[in-house]
């Protein structure tokens, strides 16, 4: 090893520096959030747009982009998965034996449930990616997933939603998951900010408002389409 | 003036490594007007005749300075009150008929050595590690020919006023020592005689906090709301950032 | 015996400098050899060992606290002096020394107090050189206040805090010296005995607190730097653990005790609530500034305030007595701590206390506030209201806090020379344990500034003196006198242990402290000392045949750790006596009722002084009295040490 990936190792194994890991992983998985939100919410202007929009993503850059994003993306998953359950494990350790009495002052509860939220959600994506990439996880393979746009044949991204969330069972393992993902992120994004030094006391309140917000924001705009079509029938 | 009549609950262990329980004892006609640590007094006062062991714990000044006392009361270190150390709680805060956990510190990091006393020294070993600025005896410029901004000087202060108690290290969900560690850099590193020796220091100390054991922040700042001293969690924050510069400079420089 | 001080001679301007030339030195390669033993980790004790370490010494530092930075110098709040005149307000080295000798009531050494006084400017130099966060101004140079009725602003301050932040850079040069591996440092141990071989100081044996381990430790020089004796009184603003074990231990052994007479009574502390009191909570004096101390005018109305018949509030400005603006119209709330301290008593003892005890003044704010507003007043006091709500439950702003006398500070110590030894060869003695700077008082901000002088700056340089005369690491702990000492230390702590008898440790203490409390606190006469010289052994007899000591001596046991401390603070009381007694005069922190100016005295006659006010003998009475035990419970050997005062010339000291 020459001496700066020493240097990396190093940073690594301590804990600021695995922080500091699991806050950039962070931000990156935050800033693909509302891409991937606006993305689907064109659900709500009709077929052709989402699916206009699949094939859009999927040319961009002759379709280098697609694959370099979802590398950097699965990169930055196993990162923070990696480094936070590392981090979890040393927690634990450092109180061997607990308080008979228990009592929390001022942490949230979303930040005293990170690691169930965050394993709720890394089991989501996981069946997300088999649901609707992979195409394992459904069959979505049959000609009723195909349609026309503009004269070529592509997948109804629109067909596949309103089959996926019109399934009981599917949909509320997604209402939960993003439930926990809107947790994870109320103590996530302003964490950030703090683990990479950038919050005072003085900010402090905006950035934990900001956070929140964010988190909110999330999680309404992911809802919308399920509770749209399993209890609207919207796009039906 | 009323008394109390108190149960407390209270971690006995003999011996480093024993296994340890609670016990529970009758604490009655407790003076509201004693502070907590005189209402162990008086229990032990009263436990030595009837032939007990006297609870121990760990106390020196009961002025709310040195930093000695630490019992964790009803889950919360340094009790209910915020801002004040075990020895500044008076019972005037409880209720009649109330029942007290007391609790030793708990961290891996900070074993107990015989009931509620625990063993601290990590603390020392951070310090030593590189929490001083390197000045031998007598080869000092005269006073004034350091000007420190007031504003530096009193944010050196602010977190200079640790005390070492480990509540923070206590009350932390994961034993973490960051506000620790992170006032003692933020003391030193805000002032001008800190500078030559800022990426070293930030180095040592966190190398040595990870090595003793302690957890890792999550930034859920229960340290900052028991700490007797009501340090700032904007030291953690200086800390991770004075971290990085100083691993980048390692790596780079 | 004859006590050599060892004062160079020369100029008293001079003495210093000439003294450090004339220091042996030892060459660095020599200094690895040398063993130093230093218990106590406070200011000076810290100081020193980081110091002598630096120097290349291979020192040992004890503490029974269970980390260095916990030494009770943490505890100072005010401030620290120096003579820098950085505020342009005429402030010298000379004016320090003349101040703190006059402050001392003229019962100290002209050369010490020279010296500590030089000592001062280099002090804050090396404090913020090591960080230390001293209080600044706008353009970044250091602030100054004037404390403890200073005519100049000399006082450099950290808040509150400044004793703590002042251990902490002492704590932290001691911290990088235990890295460098020159400093070993033994917490949570305590010392139980200086071993003495031909004459010399040459280790100690100490007790591991956690193990109950009792070891030995030989060096070729050991320092005393183990705080004061305030605990004697059981009720004091001193630590819990604070106590006169080595000191004594070393007295037993044959060291001289200097002047124990001397303690300092500090006025403004919280009141004693109850008899499980375990410690009294000092007010900083600062309050005084503003503050205004009055009790009732009459017995009826204060007994009423006692019964909770009446409020502060409801006693009319003209049935107040603000008794120290009445008795000393010029510095009124501002005068010295011990008239202060002293007046307090009488109004309390003439029954127009207030606190329920009936010990106890106001200390009210009412006028501050309706003058300056609620916000200034919280602006400059706002944490101290806050630490007093705290404690008592009763809001400064709204009622008056109360106040009463308590034992601060012990001027007294164990005797040393110029070079901070001992008359045992070897044993040296710093800061509060030792007798030497403050005389008979000692002014506000002037305890930390002694401890760190005798730390970082003299005894790194006189300690050389004794050291070149001896052979490294002669004695070691094979010597037989360390077998004797080491098992007379296991037989004491089994002895302790085997009595089992039906009072706890504590109550002997809260009784010793209440005799001399009562007998020699703040007014003593030869009645109340001989008094208590016939209680006080009483005491110790019970103590040994009826005291129950719980646990054994092989683990951590804090009942051992009090009766180990009892048992020599119920000797030293009688010491104390013995020099409250043999001194018959008033000076300072020492006043005898049988020794006040009355009507009848010229200088009361011609306006110097006033009646009541503390009068020295100067013709029978200027000497350090140190003491050589005898034996215990036998009347310890006087030996006298003569003040020779070439500069200054001793006179009345009046606040009037």
């Amino acid at each position: 090893m020459n001496a700066l990936s020493c240097k990396l190792c190093s940073f690594w194994s301590s804990s600021i520096g695995k922080k500091t890991v699991v806050a950039l992983t962070g931000i990156v998985l935050l800033l693909f959030l509302p891409g991937h939100l606006i993305g689907n919410l064109l659900f709500f202007l009709g077929p052709d747009s989402i699916n206009a929009y699949g094939i859009f993503l999927h040319e961009l850059g002759h379709g280098a982009v697609i694959w370099i994003a979802r590398f950097t993306l699965l990169a930055c998953l196993i990162a923070h998965v990696v480094a936070t359950i590392q981090l979890v494990r040393q927690n634990k350790a450092a109180r061997e034996t607990q308080y008979a009495c228990k009592a929390t002052v001022t942490a949230t509860r979303s930040s005293r449930l990170m690691i169930w939220s965050g394993l709720t959600i890394l089991f989501f994506i996981i069946f997300h990616i088999l649901h609707y990439t992979v195409r394992i996880a459904y069959d979505f393979d049959g000609p009723a997933f195909q349609t026309m746009l503009d004269g070529h044949q592509t997948l109804n991204i629109h067909q596949m939603m309103l089959v996926g969330f019109s399934n009981g069972p599917v949909t509320i393992f997604y209402i939960i998951a993003i439930t926990c993902l809107c947790s994870h992120l109320s103590h996530g994004v302003s964490s950030v900010f703090q683990t990479l030094g950038l919050r005072t006391e003085k900010s402090a309140s905006a950035i934990t408002a900001f956070g929140n917000l964010y988190a909110f924001a999330i999680w309404a705009g992911f809802l919308s389409m399920p509770i749209a079509i399993l209890f609207f029938g919207v796009g039906k | 003036m009323a008394n109390l009549n108190l149960t407390l609950k209270v971690w006995r262990q003999a011996r480093p490594g024993d296994a340890g329980s609670i016990e529970t004892y009758d604490a009655k006609d407790i003076p509201e007007e004693a502070s907590f640590l005189e209402m162990l007094d008086i229990v032990n006062e009263r436990l030595i005749p009837a032939g007990g062991d006297p609870i121990h714990f760990d106390h020196d000044c009961r002025e709310g300075i040195c930093g000695a006392c630490s019992l964790t009361i009803n889950g919360v270190p340094h009790g209910p009150e915020g801002g004040i150390t075990t020895c500044q709680l008076h019972m005037r805060k409880f209720k009649d008929g109330d029942t007290i956990w007391i609790e030793p510190f708990r961290a891996k990091a900070f074993p107990v050595i015989k009931d509620l006393v625990v063993d601290r020294s990590a603390f020392d070993r951070i310090i030593e590690s590189g929490g001083y600025i390197s000045v031998r005896t007598g080869s000092a410029p005269d006073a004034h020919a350091i000007l420190v901004p007031k504003e530096a000087a009193d944010a050196s202060f602010e977190a200079a006023a640790c005390i070492g108690c480990g509540a923070c290290v206590a009350a932390c969900k994961n034993a973490s020592a960051m506000l620790f560690v992170s006032a003692k850099a933020s003391h030193l590193n805000h002032l001008p005689q800190g500078q030559p020796e800022k990426h070293e220091r930030v180095l040592a100390m966190v190398k040595t906090m990870d090595n003793e054991g302690f957890g890792n922040c999550t930034n859920q700042y229960e340290c900052e709301a028991v700490c007797p001293k009501e340090i700032s969690a904007d030291n953690i924050a200086k800390l991770n950032r004075d971290y990085s510069a100083a691993k980048s400079h390692d790596a780079v420089v | 015996m004859t006590l050599d001080s060892n004062i160079p001679a020369g100029p008293l301007g001079q003495k210093w400098t000439k003294h450090k030339m004339d220091s042996k030195l030892i060459n660095p390669a020599n200094k690895r050899k040398f063993n130093i033993i230093v218990v106590g980790s406070g200011l000076a004790g810290g100081a020193a060992a980081a110091t002598l370490s630096e120097l290349g010494y291979n020192v040992k530092c004890f503490c029974y606290q269970d980390s260095p930075r916990r030494a009770h110098s943490i505890a100072a709040q005010g401030g620290i002096n120096a003579a820098k005149n950085y505020q342009n307000d005429g402030d010298s080295v000379y004016r320090l020394f003349y101040d703190t000798l006059k402050g001392g009531d003229f019962r100290s050494r002209e050369a010490n107090v020279h010296r500590l006084s030089e000592v001062s400017l280099n002090i804050i130099d090396q404090c913020v050189a090591q960080g230390v966060p001293f209080a600044r101004e706008y353009g970044g140079l250091l602030d100054n206040r004037s404390f403890g009725g200073a005519q100049v602003k000399r006082t450099f301050y950290s808040r509150g805090q400044t004793g703590q932040q002042l251990l902490i850079g002492c704590y932290q040069a001691l911290a990088k010296e235990i890295s460098g591996g020159n400093v070993e440092m033994f917490p949570r141990t305590e010392m139980l005995d200086l071993v003495v071989v031909d004459g010399h100081s040459k280790g100690i044996i100490v007790r591991d607190l956690v193990t109950g381990e009792v070891t030995s430790h030989a060096a070729d020089a050991v320092i005393l730097a183990t705080g004061g004796y305030g605990n004697v009184f059981y009720l004091s603003t001193n630590a819990m653990g604070c106590n006169v074990m080595a000191a004594y231990r070393a007295h037993k052994r044959g060291a001289l005790f200097a002047n124990p007479c001397y303690t300092q009574i500090h006025p403004t502390c919280i009141p004693v609530s109850g008899d499980y009191q375990s410690k009294l909570t000092l007010m900083s004096e600062s309050l005084r500034n503003d503050g205004r101390i009055w009790v009732p005018k009459s017995k009826e109305t204060a007994e009423k305030i006692r019964k909770g018949e009446l409020k502060a509030k409801d006693v009319a400005e003209e049935d107040r007595d603000y008794y120290l603006e009445r008795k000393y119209p010029a510095f009124g709330n501002l005068c010295p701590r011990d008239i202060a301290s002293r007046s307090a008593k009488q109004v309390c003892d003439d029954g127009r206390g207030v606190a329920p005890s009936g010990k106890g003044v106001y200390l009210d704010f009412e006028q501050p506030i309706s003058v300056q507003g609620q916000q200034a007043i919280a602006a400059k006091y706002g944490n101290l209201f806050q630490m007093y709500e705290k404690i008592s439950g009763d809001n400064p702003y709204e009622t008056p806090m109360q106040i009463y006398p308590a034992v601060h500070y012990t001027m007294g110590g164990l005797w040393v020379d110029y070079n901070l030894m001992s008359n045992i060869p070897g044993l040296h003695v710093l800061g509060e344990a030792n007798f030497s700077d403050h005389g008979a008082n000692r002014l506000g901000a002037s305890a930390l500034m002694q401890g760190l002088a005798d730390g970082y700056f003299v005894i790194p340089t006189t300690i050389a003196n004794y050291l070149a005369t001896q052979t490294p690491g002669s004695v070691t702990t094979d010597h037989p006198e360390f077998k004797r000492c080491r098992d007379e230390v296991k037989d004491r702590v089994s002895t302790l242990l085997q009595i089992r008898g039906k009072r706890t440790v504590d109550s002997f203490h809260r009784e010793l402290g209440l005799q001399i409390w009562d007998n020699c606190g703040m007014a003593r006469t030869p009645e109340t000392l001989n008094a208590a010289l016939k209680r006080i052994p009483e005491i110790r007899d019970e103590f040994w045949a009826n005291v129950n000591v719980t646990g054994t001596g092989k683990e951590l046991n804090m009942e051992l750790e009090k009766a180990g401390r009892v048992a020599d603070f119920l000797e030293f009381g009688e010491l104390l006596c013995h020099d409250a007694l043999d001194r018959a005069e008033s000076c300072g922190g020492h006043f005898r009722a049988d020794h006040q100016f009355t009507e009848d005295d010229e200088e009361v006659k011609d306006g110097r002084t006033q009646p009541g006010e503390a009068k020295r003998h100067d013709d029978k009475f200027s000497y350090v009295a140190a003491w050589e035990h005898n034996g215990t419970g036998k009347a310890p050997i006087l030996h006298k040490e003569d003040l020779v005062f070439e500069n200054v010339a001793p006179s009345i000291r009046s606040y009037k």
